[in-house]
């Protein structure tokens, strides 16, 4: 069997802010076995990614797929799952049944760590939806890790598309066999700082413009002396004609 | 140009939202009150006869003048926070008062009529010990300051050094006090733990040792709190273990010699250490041989050094406090001692003879709600037959100082517990009995047609005699002149007003004391002392019930938990009378992680509090059947996160129905890297108006808003400047979902943090620019919601949109907080503390991360200010005038009835109460609103109208007639 080419393609987050960071998305939509995958193109490392559906909502982590995790500057992530089971699909369905929850886990990592030993830190990162929705979008769920500046996995997160529970039910086994599930690993973006250089030549701009612009440059009296004189001779005119106008007043 | 101009104008007409006070608003809407913290030193003027003055430096680094008569401040002055401000010793000499600051660095003197600095000088380094004032020959010209290492004089004229010595064999013997006679001479007194005393004697004059002892004292080891001088030099020390006095004459090299307290008649109560209490009424005169000797707590005795012999002149048993004072020439003994339960007696004794003195009694009453008095400051003066007469400033453990008058009148009383305010709510006012007999009309049940007219007749009734009660008050108060109008506020007379702008303030201070405080005029309505509160306490406050439950009270708990053990206790009391509730709060063996108010109610209209112990167990609290029921009903729905930032880990559990829980997300931040400073969520008594933004468009921009959402604030480990960064973490409360992470680089906290809407700002200091710097993230949904009726964080599969960006400050802040209104119509304005003292009221416009940096047609058609990197301080945007509040610790902002106006307290050194309308008054008339004239306008077009009517009738006739 011919390994499938996994499809990184980079997104480009929409936003105003600068974001330094990329992100591979990584489809895995195949059925295959977990150690199959294990000598791969990336220089990466396997961890086990986990799950956990009960009936009585104690966890039973059992494995659900491998994560392969590439270490360095642009951390990436691809994964190998297993099929459920017809044994775990019914249970799934019961679990959503009662409300239950669907849980996954992955040991804490250390991306950065040249050795294999550093990497495996103690405990656990767990997420969790409801067993219902991963149900009803048939088991079409979208897993982030999420790392520190230093490249730890600090988290992870699980959703499903669509994510709501309406209570429709799957009646086709084959719905719930393979897991058609959207990875991607995230590291903190970079805060803006002040833009203060953009605010400065922008600025700057503007007092070029002033400077081109030679009506800007006038004085104050160059651009409003017709009004100063009609004011100016406004008052002549009211000044001359009040003392008449008061005095006959007064007569009166 | 004209498109400038046009800007400009717009500009101005965006920014003028707030209008500064006019000079006859001053103090209408708002108040001040200024405290001084925990008397540490206090000293009565006494230079002056009739001074008014008294003098106390406390724990909060305030060194001020009150005055006796009214308990005013003269004059105060706020040193800097901890240590580096802390005063070591306040020594008073005429109309000087010195003061030792932070840890013996500065020696200062005050003038403490105007409360001006004379001068101050630098120590050299060292840590202090002991200062006091030299004299020779009755006169006082020098201050010894004694520390580790080192002993200098220093002129009180000048602060001049005259001269300065190293301690002989410091290192080995720790010296501990200074001691001068007022014979040219200044004695240096240490102790080598269980071996000696060493005494250095020096010459005033040039800092020559004149003579150098050791004595032996094996079973001494600190001097100070054990040893006084007395008499001609004595040094008299007393032995706990040998239960005996040691005297050592310090002018003649000899031993101590011994005197078992059993020969005196004495007796210590077992497991007491006595304590020796001496007075020196002039630091250029021996002290007097009169000295206490407290012998158990209750116990004191008055003893006197006649000849070399010790004698009982007189056992005050029981007696509280003691505490000597001299007027003129006469020096007597005030004891404070217990006279029944809620009463103390407070009585004069001659010093020399013990005898009591009459007419000098006075009666101190004991207040169950107010801790129990500590110390006694004493001011006494000669009457004109000669007699002495006194006035008593007494301070109790609940930090509050009072001030009494013969025979017991309380002159004032300062409630300094109220410099350390740790929490607070504002609470509605109840309603007048007529207000809720009208409310209480529809809660009944219904009960028969004929009883409910009879009801509502009667309640008419009740309220159009109420009406007419208070039109005849106000006809009545009209005649009188109206300085004599007064409306005190009593507990009595407490009632909602129309706009609800008058709360109560309910306050937690770090003493353990609560306060009942009116918003409006800021007079304490009730106190309530909570005994053995640890000092170490958290508190937090929480409204179970609001007053709008009538005919059940409202009420409020406050969870005290000791930061050591986690242990915590409950009380729960009526905030509105400060009484504590009959409820009995349920005991909590277990230490607890998280307390939670759930929007659930009982049967009662009390909001449920679960608390959370160290083993995930949950109570709740009330816990009747019917709550547990609910409790089960709900339960998985009701989530929960626990931080512990000492690991780095966040948590989230959710509720079961048998109230375990389980734990179904785990976030963790390695500590190695970052540290968790703080976590922010939304104010649940938070309204979002409008759903979205309108754009230049006309399309909308809705807001992401997760009410579960928490703003986490990490600190990086690492506090180089070039690789120190501070982390912002956006996280959802109920999945753990970690909605957006942000690192700002060159970055150093303290960060300060406000979260609110679907925006988070906060302030940090930049080590890259060395400046302090405001960002601002805002989340939006997009142009269209997800599931528009509600919101659910099981079921946002979308991220939102993040927009940052960032501006320059001015100012350090010292804390931070947004304006709250009842619907959240209003724009939204931050409230800035200041460490200058000012609050500034920041519109949330100029920090708004969708500013243009490029100005388009659509920018100026959604109002948006054009970015500039620097937000500038505008003196108008000041809220408290002149009105400087120090050492702002906290911002408390509440809605009131109207939509416009927001109830601000800022509290910390001071507090200070306004009220602020980030929108302006939209929804009330101008205090000049023309009445009349509208009026006028109004019946004049009603008369034309009806005349006009009646031209046209009458032309209409005519015409028809024709």
């Amino acid at each position: 069997v011919k390994m499938a080419r996994l499809l990184p393609f980079q997104i480009a987050v929409v936003s105003t802010v600068v974001f330094v960071l990329c992100s591979d998305f990584v489809y895995c939509n195949n059925g295959r076995r977990v150690g199959d995958v294990m000598d791969t193109e990336f220089s990466g490392f396997s961890v086990p990614l986990e799950h956990s559906f009960e009936v009585d909502d104690v966890a039973k982590f059992q494995v659900r797929g491998a994560l392969v995790l590439k270490a360095g500057r642009e951390p990436g992530v691809s994964l190998t799952q297993n099929q459920l089971s017809e044994e775990d699909r019914a249970k799934l369905k019961e679990v959503a049944a009662v409300d239950g929850l669907y849980r996954i886990r992955v040991p804490r990592v250390f991306l950065q760590a040249d050795r294999q030993t550093e990497r495996q830190m103690e405990g656990y990162l767990t997420a969790f939806v409801r067993a219902c929705a991963m149900v009803e979008s048939h088991l079409s769920d979208v897993i982030t890790l999420h790392s520190d500046v230093s490249g730890y996995l600090i988290g992870v997160s699980i959703v499903t598309l669509p994510g709501a529970c309406r209570g429709t039910e799957v009646e086709d086994e084959v719905d719930l066999e393979v897991f058609n599930t959207t990875l991607s690993i995230l590291a903190p973006v970079n805060a803006p700082g002040p833009e203060t250089a953009l605010f400065l030549e922008r600025m700057e701009q503007e007092t070029e413009k002033k400077g081109k612009n030679p009506q800007e440059q006038k004085s104050f009296f160059a651009k409003y002396w017709y009004l100063i004189l009609g004011g100016a001779i406004f008052l002549m005119v009211s000044n001359s004609a009040q003392p008449p106008a008061g005095g006959g007043r007064e007569q009166s | 140009m004209a498109k400038l101009i046009l800007l400009c104008l717009k500009f101005v007409t965006l920014c003028g939202s707030i209008g500064a006070v006019f000079e006859d608003q001053v103090g209408k809407f708002d108040w001040r009150q200024q405290y001084v913290g925990k008397v540490r030193f206090s000293h009565f003027d006494t230079h002056v006869q009739s001074s008014k003055k008294v003098l106390v430096a406390t724990e909060n680094n305030v060194f001020a003048a009150l005055n006796t008569r009214t308990g005013d401040l003269f004059w105060r002055h706020v040193d800097k926070t901890g240590p580096e401000g802390s005063i070591d010793a306040l020594l008073q000499h005429g109309q000087d008062a010195v003061l030792v600051v932070g840890n013996g660095r500065l020696l200062r003197s005050w003038d403490i009529n105007v409360g001006g600095l004379n001068w101050e000088i630098v120590l050299d380094s060292g840590s202090f010990q002991a200062a006091c004032l030299s004299g020779q020959q009755d006169n006082v010209k020098h201050v010894a300051v004694l520390k580790k290492t080192v002993i200098s004089l220093h002129y009180l004229s000048n602060g001049h050094q005259k001269w300065i010595e190293n301690l002989p064999e410091s290192e080995t013997v720790d010296y501990q006090a200074v001691y001068s006679g007022g014979n040219g001479e200044v004695y240096a007194l240490g102790v080598v733990p269980h071996s000696h005393i060493a005494i250095v004697v020096y010459s005033a004059d040039d800092g020559e040792i004149i003579k150098q002892v050791s004595v032996e004292a094996p079973w001494l080891s600190n001097i100070q709190g054990s040893c006084a001088v007395i008499s001609q030099g004595m040094l008299t020390c007393v032995d706990p273990a040998a239960v005996s006095l040691y005297m050592l004459d310090l002018h003649a090299e000899s031993q101590m010699t011994q005197v078992p307290l059993q020969s005196l008649g004495l007796e210590v109560v077992p497991g007491f250490r006595p304590v020796l209490v001496s007075t020196q009424p002039n630091p250029a005169q021996q002290p007097l041989s009169e000295f206490f000797v407290q012998l158990g707590p209750e116990n004191y005795v008055l003893l006197q050094l006649n000849n070399g012999q010790i004698v009982t002149l007189r056992d005050f048993k029981p007696a509280m406090l003691v505490s000597f004072v001299t007027a003129g020439e006469k020096t007597v003994a005030a004891v404070m001692s217990p006279k029944n339960k809620t009463a103390c007696s407070i009585n004069l004794f001659s010093a020399e003879t013990g005898r009591r003195l009459l007419d000098t009694t006075m009666i101190y009453s004991l207040d169950p709600n107010v801790g129990k008095p500590e110390k006694l400051y004493v001011q006494a003066f000669l009457k004109k037959d000669d007699a002495v007469g006194y006035r008593v400033m007494v301070h109790s453990e609940d930090h509050a100082l009072s001030f009494l008058q013969q025979p017991g009148r309380v002159m004032w009383t300062r409630e300094e517990a109220l410099s350390d305010v740790v929490t607070m709510e504002m609470v509605d006012l109840p309603l007048t009995g007529t207000q809720a007999e009208l409310e209480g009309e529809f809660g009944k049940k219904a009960d028969g047609l004929m009883s409910m007219v009879l009801k509502r007749l009667s309640s008419q009734l009740i309220l159009l005699q109420a009406w007419i009660a208070h039109l005849w008050k106000l006809f009545y108060d009209a005649r009188k002149p109206r300085s004599q109008v007064k409306n005190d506020v009593t507990i009595e007379n407490l009632s909602r007003d129309e706009f609800n702008l008058q709360k109560m303030m309910v306050m937690v201070t770090a003493s353990g004391k609560l306060f009942g405080i009116d918003s409006k005029t800021g007079s304490i309505l009730w106190k309530h002392y909570l005994e053995d509160v640890p000092s170490n306490a958290a508190f937090k406050l929480m409204v179970q019930r609001t007053t709008a439950h009538f005919p059940h009270p409202p009420q409020c708990s406050l969870i005290i938990k000791d930061k050591d053990t986690g242990l915590a206790t409950l009380h729960v009391f009526n905030p509105i009378f400060g009484k504590k509730s009959h409820v009995t709060p349920p005991a909590l063996p277990q230490p607890i992680l998280q307390s939670l108010m759930l929007p659930l109610m009982d049967q009662d209209y009390a909001k449920v509090l679960l608390l959370v112990d160290d083993q995930y167990k949950v109570s709740a609290f009330p816990s009747t059947k019917n709550v547990l029921q609910q409790l089960q009903e709900m339960a998985s729905s009701i989530f929960f996160f626990l931080i512990d930032s000492s690991q780095g880990r966040l948590s989230g559990y959710r509720l079961r129905t048998d109230l375990s829980t389980e734990l179904i997300w785990e976030v963790v931040i390695p500590t190695e890297v970052q540290k968790i400073v703080s976590v922010k969520g939304k104010r649940p008594n938070e309204h979002v108006h409008s759903q979205g933004r309108v754009m230049g468009d006309r399309s909308v921009l809705y807001k992401y808003l997760n009410p579960n959402l928490l703003a986490l604030v990490t600190e990086s480990t690492d506090q180089h400047q070039e690789r120190s960064f501070i982390g912002i973490i956006l996280i959802d409360g109920v999945t753990g979902r970690i909605i957006h992470e942000a690192v700002q680089r060159k970055a150093k906290g303290p960060v300060h943090v406000v979260h609110s809407e679907n925006w988070v700002v906060y302030e940090y200091w930049s080590t890259k620019s060395r400046r302090n710097e405001f960002s601002v993230i805002e989340l939006y949904e997009g142009m269209e919601l997800y599931n528009s009726t509600v919101f659910s964080s099981l079921d946002r599969p979308h991220a939102p949109q993040v927009l940052q960006q960032s501006y320059i400050f001015p100012s350090a802040i010292s804390t931070m907080e947004a304006t709250l209104t009842e619907k959240g119509i209003t724009s939204r304005h931050l409230l800035i503390g200041l460490p200058s003292g000012g609050i500034l009221s920041l519109p949330k416009m100029f920090l708004d991360p969708r500013r243009p940096e490029m100005v388009s047609e659509q920018s100026r058609e959604e109002n948006l200010i054009p970015y500039a990197p620097e937000l500038l301080i505008r003196t108008e945007w000041f809220i408290n005038y002149n009105q400087t509040v120090s050492r702002v610790r906290g911002i408390y902002t509440a809605p009131s009835g109207l939509e416009s106006t927001c109830l601000v307290v800022a509290y910390g050194l001071d507090i200070y109460q306004t009220r602020v309308y980030p929108s302006k008054q939209f929804d009330v008339l101008k205090d000049d609103y023309d009445y009349m004239l509208i009026s006028s306008v109004l019946f004049a077009l009603f008369f034309a109208t009806m005349i006009s009517k009646r031209l046209a009738e009458v032309k209409l006739l005519n015409r028809a007639w024709r």
